[in-house]
């Protein structure tokens, strides 16, 4: 006799393993998380009181916002110059766009982060050039402060805008461009009144995923803000590791948590999320 | 094909991001052959000094070997589970998938820094009844590592098995075969490329994942990111750029064999 196992048992055999993995391994310490928050070091909404009135966590949050925007706009711009040439370009053009896009994308944060402690220290690539040149005769400080957080945060962060934005690219009907050219409008004209709002739905998905990613970006803003220009994400760490004060980490992830919920529910209202990948 | 092509303004300024992109990998390569204990720019000679101390520092070795171990379990565990759950999903179709599969890609769309320390919580209220899984393990970063890696492998999975064509299921099925051997002997063997390609895309996020890990570990489980962050974060240790150099070589090797193996494919 052999067992023949009803669909539904079928499926709520082989679909149980990963639910039941993920609701002990994530689901459940998240509300572990959650409970921090309302308890350590004494029950109550002491640590969000704290959030609304500490100088030191607002002005956190102010810059954590501030830097996400200039890296969001920064990095869509960037990768959408680069997406027009992967999409659009001669064959051998689009092979070295790929390669120049996919490399990094590939590559450790860690690494990416390195390369530019390398290039832009004291004693880096930069500071060692203009000093050889007489362009400057102290060396300039370009890493451990923001400027070095916002260069390597859009350096990583290129490749993720480049993918929604090749989607969008991808699926425009050529014949438009032409008509346009056709009927006497510049390259310039065609590209910023044709060729643009007809790729918006990439560049706000390309935004969206950016702006996400940013705010709740660790490793990079940790290496290259050197510990004066502090996000959120490091923030929490610092909560957690040095202070320790797990009750004030755990209340800063749950806002970071709900805001960024928040975000995206209102960004999936106006883009459907296969155009985001 | 495209007919309309990019113009002079947009090939300069796509040269400027390609460089911008390509930059602090090209600048770990003469870091790396300084002969100089610190972090600088090699002034005339040339040495191999960082490289060697890579063979020769047993913590290098270590926590490549940790690593890798962690690696090929964590992409093992949740190549498993992912594949379990998009076969359920796929052939049974039930209510609620979207729900489902929402609350599965969750380790994904969360920032990192939450599920760091929602992994945190999770280590060390388990490290109160074990010593060898929990906090600072190797198994618990393991298990840890699976959390963060499932999403993806699961979404690779589901894509591979979107492109299948449902009536040779339906043809095994009225033939009589179980939902086993649908499994095994059907649909397996057709979507093999994604089943590689997720496990394969496991291991590399495992074998890189900074944001977790140092979270959840302190001086035992020292995985390779990890004892990269302790050199940087410290006084910059010129052996991460002989080890960065090894790992660009490496990664710039697996994308034109993987290119490679894509243009074979499809020639086909």
């Amino acid at each position: 006799m052999k067992a023949y196992l009803s669909d539904r048992m079928g499926a709520a055999l082989l679909m149980a393993p990963l639910l039941l993995f993920l609701g002990a391994a994530y689901a459940w310490p998240f509300f572990g998380v959650v409970n921090w928050s309302f308890t350590l070091p004494e029950p109550g909404l002491g640590q969000y009181g704290t959030l609304l009135s500490d100088p030191l966590v607002q002005s956190v949050f102010v810059r954590t916002l501030r830097i996400a925007a200039i890296v969001t706009i920064v990095s869509v711009a960037a990768a959408y110059a680069i997406t027009v040439v992967w999409v659009r370009g001669t064959p051998a053009q689009r092979v070295i766009a790929e390669f120049c896009i996919l490399v990094p994308f590939w590559i450790s944060v860690l690494t990416r982060a390195f390369g530019w402690v390398a290039l832009l220290s004291n004693r880096g690539l930069f500071n060692t050039w203009l000093q050889a040149i007489g362009f400057i005769s102290e060396p300039l400080t370009l890493v451990r402060n923001e400027f070095g957080v916002i260069v390597g945060m859009t350096h990583f962060l290129i490749p993720f805008a480049v993918f929604p934005l090749a989607s969008s690219m991808r699926s425009l009907d050529d014949r438009v461009l032409l008509a346009a050219r056709g009927l006497g409008s510049s390259r310039m004209r065609t590209f910023w009144s044709v060729f643009v709002p007809m790729t918006r739905s990439g560049i706000i998905g390309s935004a969206l995923i950016v702006f996400v990613f940013s705010l709740g970006f660790f490793v990079t803003p940790a290496i290259l803000g050197g510990g004066r220009s502090v996000m959120v994400a490091e923030l929490i760490y610092l909560r957690i590791f040095q202070s320790p004060d797990w009750g004030l980490g755990a209340a800063i992830s749950v806002v970071l948590v709900l805001f960024v919920g928040a975000l995206m529910a209102l960004v999936f209202r106006y883009v459907r999320p296969r155009q985001l990948i | 094909m495209p007919t309309y092509r990019p113009g002079p303004v947009s090939l300069i300024l796509a040269a400027l991001v390609a460089l911008f992109l390509l930059l602090p990998l090209l600048a770990v390569i003469p870091v790396s052959l300084t002969p100089t204990r610190m972090l600088a720019m090699p002034s005339g000679e040339l040495s191999l000094r960082h490289y060697r101390a890579l063979i020769e520092d047993p913590r290098w070795i270590n926590s490549i070997l940790l690593s890798i171990r962690i690696g090929v379990v964590s992409s093992a565990f949740s190549t498993v589970l992912a594949l379990c759950f998009s076969l359920g999903v796929w052939m049974f179709q039930p209510r609620f998938t979207a729900a489902l599969v929402g609350f599965v890609l969750l380790p994904m769309v969360v920032p990192p820094v939450v599920s760091a320390i929602t992994l945190y919580f999770l280590l060390t209220s388990i490290s109160g009844a074990s010593s060898f899984f929990g906090y600072d393990t190797w198994l618990g970063v393991a298990m840890a590592h699976a959390v963060m890696t499932v999403p993806f492998a699961t979404v690779l999975i589901l894509v591979s098995l979107s492109q299948l064509d449902r009536r040779i299921d339906l043809a095994a099925r009225g033939l009589g075969a179980t939902v086993w051997e649908r499994a095994t002997r059907i649909i397996m063997p057709n979507i093999k490329f994604g089943i590689v390609t997720a496990a394969l895309l496991s291991f590399v996020l495992s074998w890189e994942e900074i944001g977790v890990t140092l979270f959840i570990t302190s001086v035992n489980a020292i995985t390779l990111p990890r004892l990269m962050w302790m050199g940087l974060r410290d006084n910059i240790d010129p052996a991460i750029a002989a080890l960065s150099v090894i790992l660009i070589i490496i990664t710039v090797l697996v994308l034109a064999a993987r290119g490679a193996v894509v243009r074979l494919r499809r020639a086909q």
